[in-house]
C-alpha cells in the first residue's frame, strides 16, 4: 500500500502517521508539503494531527483551504482512500469531505487522555480487521474534538452505518453528539476520527489496536 | 538627546555604583538606549551578580558531559552519536501578572534554548508552585499556568510529560512557573552562539519585533508590590504557530552547515543576543536597527533593543550562504533579513535611521556585569527532636485525608490537559516516579523528572537541596534509568537579604554535595530571585531537574502493582522521621521540625541495587518513598495498578501500637523504595541486598481490592482513588477546599 501525509504547517503528528505506516507496510510514505498543488498517485491520503496554521481560527479552517487540498478532494471523489486523524478531522469537515463540525470540548479543557471505542461497522476499507462490536483504545489528545451535525445529518449517518467508532459508554472525552468518534463520507472512503490510531501500533505506548486500523487498509488497498 | 538622571538611572534598576562604573567602562555618559542595554544586561536575571560567585562551585563536568553551564542549554552524551540537551527555566513574574501568556511564553522560551543547540524536543516538564487553595488567586491562576502550558507545548507537538504541582501559602503572591525541556540531538551537530570571525552576516529570523516585553528582565529582578499588575504590558504574548515554523526552519538549516553561531532572543531580545554572541565569539557585532522586521511603525532603537517580543532568532551564518537559509525561511513563510554583520572590534554597535545610537563594549555588557559577594547568614539546624503527634488518630482516616490533600491528590486534572503522548514515544505517562519517552527509532530512553520539597529547603536550605538532588537521582533510578546530569532552577526571595542570601549559599552547597556524591552534575540553570511580594518571600525552592538514560526501553520499571501475590520489599532505613513530613503537615496541622537529613553514601548504595535488578529484568515494579512516606507510596502502586496490598512488617511486631505505626508508615525519611517480586524471587533478593549492604524487608504482599494493614485496618482500593482523584477537579470547578483539623 503506498500513501501520503499532507504535511500543513504546525501538523505535529505527520511523523507520528509516517512511523506508523513505515513500520505496518514497509514502504516510506510520501511526506507532502501544503504548498504543492499534487498529491501523487498513492492508495491513502492521511491528514495527520496537529495546529495546521495555528488553528488561530476555526480549527481546520485554514487548512482546508490550502492548495493541496484541492487535490486531495479530487482523489478522495476518484475514490483514492483519505484518513483524517485529529486535525486531519476537522480539515475534512471543514472541507466538505466529511458533515458535521466540530466544537469545542464540553468542557472547554484540552483533553489527553486513552479512551475505549466501539467499532460500530466492520463494513469498510479502515475496519474490515475488526468485528462489529470490538472495543479498542486510542488515546485522544484535543481541544475541539466534540462532534456535532444536525438531526437529519445523524439520523442518515446512523442509518447508511457511517458511524465508524463511537465512545465507549462513561467514555465520551468531549461531548460528542450520540459519543461519535469517527465518521464515513458517503462514498466510504474518507474517514475523519478525533482519536489517534497511529498512537496505538505499539505495546510499549499502552496499545496496539489501532494496527488492526492500518492492516484493514493494507488488506483492501494492497 | 535625554539627560540620565538620577531618577532615570533608578528606574532602569541600576545602582549608584553600577552606574558608576558604566561610565567609567565607556569613559563617558551613556545615552539613553546605551542605558537601557546596560540595565537589562547587568540585571540580576541576565548577569546572576548575585549567585555567580557561588555557583562556580557547583560540580559541572564529567565524562558524560558534552556542554555545561553558559549556553542556551547543557548536551549530554547518550552513546551512539546521540546526545541529549536540557535547561530548566522561569517564568515566574509574567505568570503571576498574566498567567496564560506567562506560562505560555516560559515554555516557548525554554524550547528555544534547546533547539537553538540543534536539539529537537522530544519532553517538556513543569514545576509549578501556587498559593494557598483558599487564596482569592489561586484557582484564576492555576487554571490560567495550566491552560498556557498545554496551549502553547500541544501546538507545538512535544509531549509535556509531567511535573510539579505543590501549594502553599508563601507563594500567594508569587507563584513559581518552572519549565524544562529536553531535546535530542546529534553529538556533531551541537550549535553554539559564539559569533567567531569577522565580516559573516548577521541574520535575524522568525516574528516580527513589536513594543512587547519591553523590560521584561528587569521586571524580574525586582520584589513585586502591590501594583504589579500595572506591569502587565511588560509580559509578552507567545504564538506557539510561529515557533513551531521556527523550529522546523532552524532544523532544516542545520542540517546544513551554513550557520557559524545561533542564539535565541529571549530575555532582552536583541540585546543580550549580540552582545552574548559577539562576546562568546570575541568578536563585534554591527546592527543597523532599520533592517529589523518590525511589526509596529515608530519604533525607537531603545524599544527595539529591549523588546521581547517572542520567537526570534538571531544568527551568524558563513558568508554567501545568505541565499540558501533565506530559502529555507521563506519556505516556513517566516521573517529573515541581514540586520548586520561580524567585525573585529568587539564592540556592540546600533545604528538607527543612519546614526550610532550605541557603541558598547560587547565583553564588559555581558561579562563584566559586577559580581556581588552579598552577606548571608546560614540557618541554624534545628534540632532533631521527634515532633509530638497524637497516637490515637486512627491511620487509615489519616491515609484517605492525605490522599485527599491538595498536595498528594492526583493531579490527573492537570495533566490530561497537556498533550503527553504526542511523538508517540512516551512509554511513560505522567503520574509515575519519572516521565519516560524513547529515543526515537532506538531502543534507548530518556527518564526525566523535576523534583524540590520546599519545606524542607525552608527547614534547612543545606539539607533540602541535597534532598531535592537525591530525590531526582532517586526517581530517575526507579524507572530503572542511570542518572546523567541536572539542570537547577534556584527559586528564592530577594539576594539583598542576608537570611535569603543564606538560603541562596546553603541551597547551592546542597546541590554541589549530593551532585558529587552521586556524579550527577549541572549542566544548565536559571536563577529566579526577588521572589517575593510586600515583603514575604517564598519558600526555598530549588527545583531540580533531572535526566537518565535506559539503555533497554524493554527492562524498565513502573508504579504500578502488575500481579497478585507478588512480595513487597521496602529497601533502605526507615526511622520514622516525621519532621517537615505532610504528615504533621496535613493531620497534625503544623509545619515543624528538622527536614529529613541524606545520607549520601546509603543514597547511591540503595539505587545502585535498585536500578542493578531492573536491568537484570527482574525487576518491574518500583516506587520511590518520598512526601508522605511509606503508607501513601504504596497506596500509589496499588491505586495506579488496581490491585490491593496485604501488609504486615515486621517492624510493627504482633500488636502495633500507632506509637510506632504512625512515624513508620508516614515518616518521611529519605534513599527508600518499595518494589514487587514474584514471591518466588523474594528472598534471594532480600539475600543480595544485606550482601550488598542495603537494608530490605519483607513487609507484605500484593492481594485482593482492600489494602490492609496487619492490625490497624483495611480499605477498598477503589475509594483510596476516589479520594486521590476528586479533589483537584472539585476545587477547580468549586473552589472547595480540603476539611480543615
Amino acid at each position: 500500500m503506498k500513501s501520503a501525509v499532507i504535511v500543513f504547517p504546525a501538523s505535529n503528528c505527520d511523523r507520528d502517521a509516517q512511523t506508523a505506516l513505515l513500520q505496518l507496510t514497509g514502504i516510506e510514505p510520501h511526506m507532502v508539503w501544503h504548498g504543492d498543488t499534487d498529491v501523487p498517485d498513492v492508495d491513502l491520503i492521511v491528514l495527520p494531527g496537529g495546529f495546521s496554521y495555528g488553528d488561530y481560527l476555526r480549527c481546520g479552517a485554514m487548512a482546508a483551504q490550502s492548495h493541496i487540498m484541492r487535490d486531495v478532494k479530487r482523489k478522495a471523489d476518484q475514490g483514492v482512500a483519505v484518513l483524517g486523524i485529529c486535525n486531519g478531522f476537522q480539515i475534512l469537515t471543514e472541507a466538505h469531505l466529511l458533515p458535521g463540525a466540530l466544537m469545542r470540548n464540553a468542557d472547554l479543557k484540552f483533553v489527553c487522555q486513552p479512551v475505549d471505542l466501539v467499532v460500530e461497522e466492520s463494513q469498510s476499507a479502515f475496519t474490515r480487521n475488526y468485528a462489529k462490536g470490538d472495543r479498542v483504545r486510542f488515546p485522544v489528545a484535543h481541544g475541539e474534538g466534540n462532534y456535532f451535525a444536525d438531526e437529519e445529518t445523524l439520523e442518515r449517518l446512523e442509518g447508511e452505518g457511517r458511524v465508524i467508532f463511537r465512545y465507549a459508554p462513561g467514555e465520551n472525552p468531549n461531548g460528542s453528539v450520540r459519543d461519535i468518534a469517527g465518521i464515513l463520507s458517503d462514498k466510504r472512503n474518507v474517514l475523519g476520527m478525533m482519536p489517534h490510531p497511529e498512537r496505538a501500533c505499539d505495546p510499549l505506548l499502552g496499545s496496539t489496536t489501532g494496527r488492526a486500523l492500518f492492516q484493514s487498509l493494507i488488506d483492501t488497498l494492497s | 538627546m535625554t539627560a540620565i538622571t538620577p531618577q532615570i538611572v533608578r528606574e532602569h534598576g541600576l545602582s549608584d555604583s553600577e552606574y558608576a562604573r558604566i561610565e567609567q567602562l565607556l569613559n563617558r555618559e551613556p545615552n539613553l538606549v546605551e542605558l537601557g542595554v546596560f540595565s537589562v544586561m547587568w540585571s540580576e536575571h541576565c548577569s546572576y551578580k548575585s549567585t555567580r560567585a557561588h555557583l562556580r562551585r557547583l560540580p559541572t563536568k564529567g565524562p558524560q558531559v558534552i556542554q555545561g553551564p553558559g549556553e542556551n542549554a547543557g548536551v549530554v552524551d547518550i552513546g551512539d552519536g546521540d546526545a541529549v540537551v536540557f535547561k530548566m527555566e522561569s517564568h515566574n513574574h509574567p505568570s503571576f501578572i498574566e498567567p496564560y501568556q506567562g506560562a505560555a511564553t516560559g515554555v516557548g522560551g525554554i524550547m528555544r534554548d534547546v533547539f537553538t543547540m540543534g536539539a529537537r524536543p522530544v519532553a517538556m516538564m513543569n514545576a509549578l508552585r501556587f498559593g494557598a487553595p483558599e487564596h482569592a488567586k489561586t484557582r484564576h491562576l492555576v487554571s490560567g499556568v495550566v491552560a498556557g502550558i498545554g496551549g502553547y507545548g500541544n501546538c507545538m507537538g512535544v509531549p509535556t510529560v509531567g511535573g510539579e504541582v505543590n501549594f502553599h501559602p508563601a507563594y500567594n503572591g508569587n507563584i513559581l512557573v518552572n519549565a524544562m525541556c529536553v531535546g535530542l540531538a546529534r553529538t556533531d551537530k551541537i550549535f553554539l552562539s559564539a559569533a567567531k570571525g569577522a565580516g559573516n552576516p548577521v541574520v535575524y529570523v522568525g516574528s516580527k519585533t513589536g513594543r512587547d516585553g519591553i523590560h521584561g528582565a528587569t521586571m524580574a529582578s525586582a520584589e513585586f508590590s502591590e501594583d504589579s499588575e500595572e506591569k502587565r504590558p511588560t509580559v509578552q504574548v507567545g504564538d506557539p504557530f510561529t515557533e513551531k515554523l521556527l523550529l522546523e526552519a532552524c532544523l532544516e538549516l542545520m542540517a546544513t552547515d551554513a550557520i557559524v553561531a545561533i542564539q535565541d532572543m529571549g530575555a532582552a531580545g536583541l540585546t543580550s543576543s549580540s552582545a552574548e554572541m559577539a562576546s562568546k565569539g570575541g568578536s563585534g557585532i554591527e546592527l543597523d536597527l532599520d533592517r529589523v522586521p518590525q511589526r509596529e511603525t515608530g519604533m525607537t532603537a531603545y524599544e527595539m533593543m529591549l523588546s521581547e517580543s517572542q520567537e526570534r532568532m538571531l544568527m551568524v551564518l558563513k558568508p554567501g550562504r545568505e541565499a540558501e537559509a533565506e530559502r529555507i525561511f521563506k519556505k516556513w513563510e517566516l521573517d529573515f533579513a541581514i540586520i548586520g554583520v561580524t567585525t573585529e572590534t568587539g564592540r556592540l554597535i546600533v545604528k538607527h535611521k543612519g546614526a550610532v545610537v550605541a557603541d558598547l563594549p560587547a565583553h564588559a555588557l555581558s561579562e563584566e556585569a559586577p559580581v556581588y559577594e552579598r552577606p548571608f547568614v546560614r540557618r541554624e539546624a534545628l534540632p532533631a527532636a521527634q515532633p509530638k503527634f497524637d497516637a490515637t488518630r486512627p491511620v487509615m482516616d489519616s491515609l484517605l485525608k492525605l490522599l485527599a490533600s491538595p498536595d498528594l491528590c492526583s493531579r490527573r486534572w492537570v495533566w490530561e490537559q497537556y498533550d503527553y503522548s504526542v511523538m508517540a514515544d512516551t512509554v511513560q505517562a505522567p503520574g509515575g516516579d519519572a516521565a519516560v519517552v524513547r529515543v526515537h527509532g532506538t531502543k534507548k530512553a530518556l527518564a526525566v523528572t523535576t523534583d524540590v520539597t520546599p519545606r524542607y529547603c525552608k527547614a534547612d536550605p543545606f539539607e533540602g537541596a541535597k534532598q531535592a538532588v537525591a530525590e531526582a537521582w532517586r526517581n530517575l533510578t526507579a524507572v530503572g534509568a542511570t542518572p546523567l546530569a541536572v539542570t537547577d532552577n534556584l527559586n528564592f526571595g530577594n539576594p539583598e537579604r542576608a537570611d535569603t542570601m543564606g538560603e541562596i549559599v546553603g541551597a547551592i552547597d546542597g546541590i554541589g554535595e549530593a551532585c558529587r556524591a552521586l556524579s550527577f552534575p549541572v549542566v544548565s540553570g536559571n536563577c529566579s530571585l526577588y521572589n517575593e511580594t510586600n515583603g514575604e518571600p517564598i519558600l526555598p525552592t530549588p527545583a531540580i531537574g533531572g535526566v537518565g538514560l535506559i539503555k533497554d526501553v524493554n527492562r524498565m520499571a513502573s508504579i504500578a502493582f502488575k500481579r497478585e501475590g507478588d512480595a513487597i520489599l521496602l529497601i533502605g532505613e526507615t526511622n520514622g522521621h516525621l519532621g517537615q513530613s505532610l504528615y504533621l503537615r496535613e493531620i497534625e496541622g503544623r509545619e515543624e521540625g528538622p527536614a529529613p537529613s541524606v545520607d549520601l553514601a546509603a543514597e547511591k548504595n540503595n539505587g545502585d541495587f535498585v536500578r542493578g535488578l531492573i536491568e537484570q529484568g527482574r525487576l518491574d515494579t518500583v516506587h520511590d518513598i518520598s512526601d508522605g512516606g511509606l503508607l501513601v507510596a504504596l497506596m500509589e502502586m496499588a491505586m495506579a495498578g488496581s490491585v490491593g496490598v496485604s501488609l504486615a512488617p515486621p517492624e510493627l511486631g504482633r500488636d502495633p501500637f500507632n506509637e510506632t505505626a504512625i512515624p513508620f508508615l508516614f515518616g518521611e525519611d529519605q534513599g527508600r523504595y518499595l518494589f514487587a517480586v514474584p514471591r518466588t524471587e523474594a528472598r534471594a533478593i532480600a539475600d543480595q541486598a544485606k550482601a550488598a549492604g542495603v537494608p530490605a524487608s519483607l513487609i507484605g504482599h500484593t492481594e485482593g481490592d482492600n489494602v490492609s494493614v496487619f492490625g490497624i485496618g483495611s480499605v477498598p482500593v477503589a475509594k483510596l482513588r476516589a479520594a486521590h482523584e476528586g479533589w483537584f477537579p472539585r476545587f477547580m470547578a468549586s473552589g472547595e477546599l480540603p476539611p480543615t483539623n
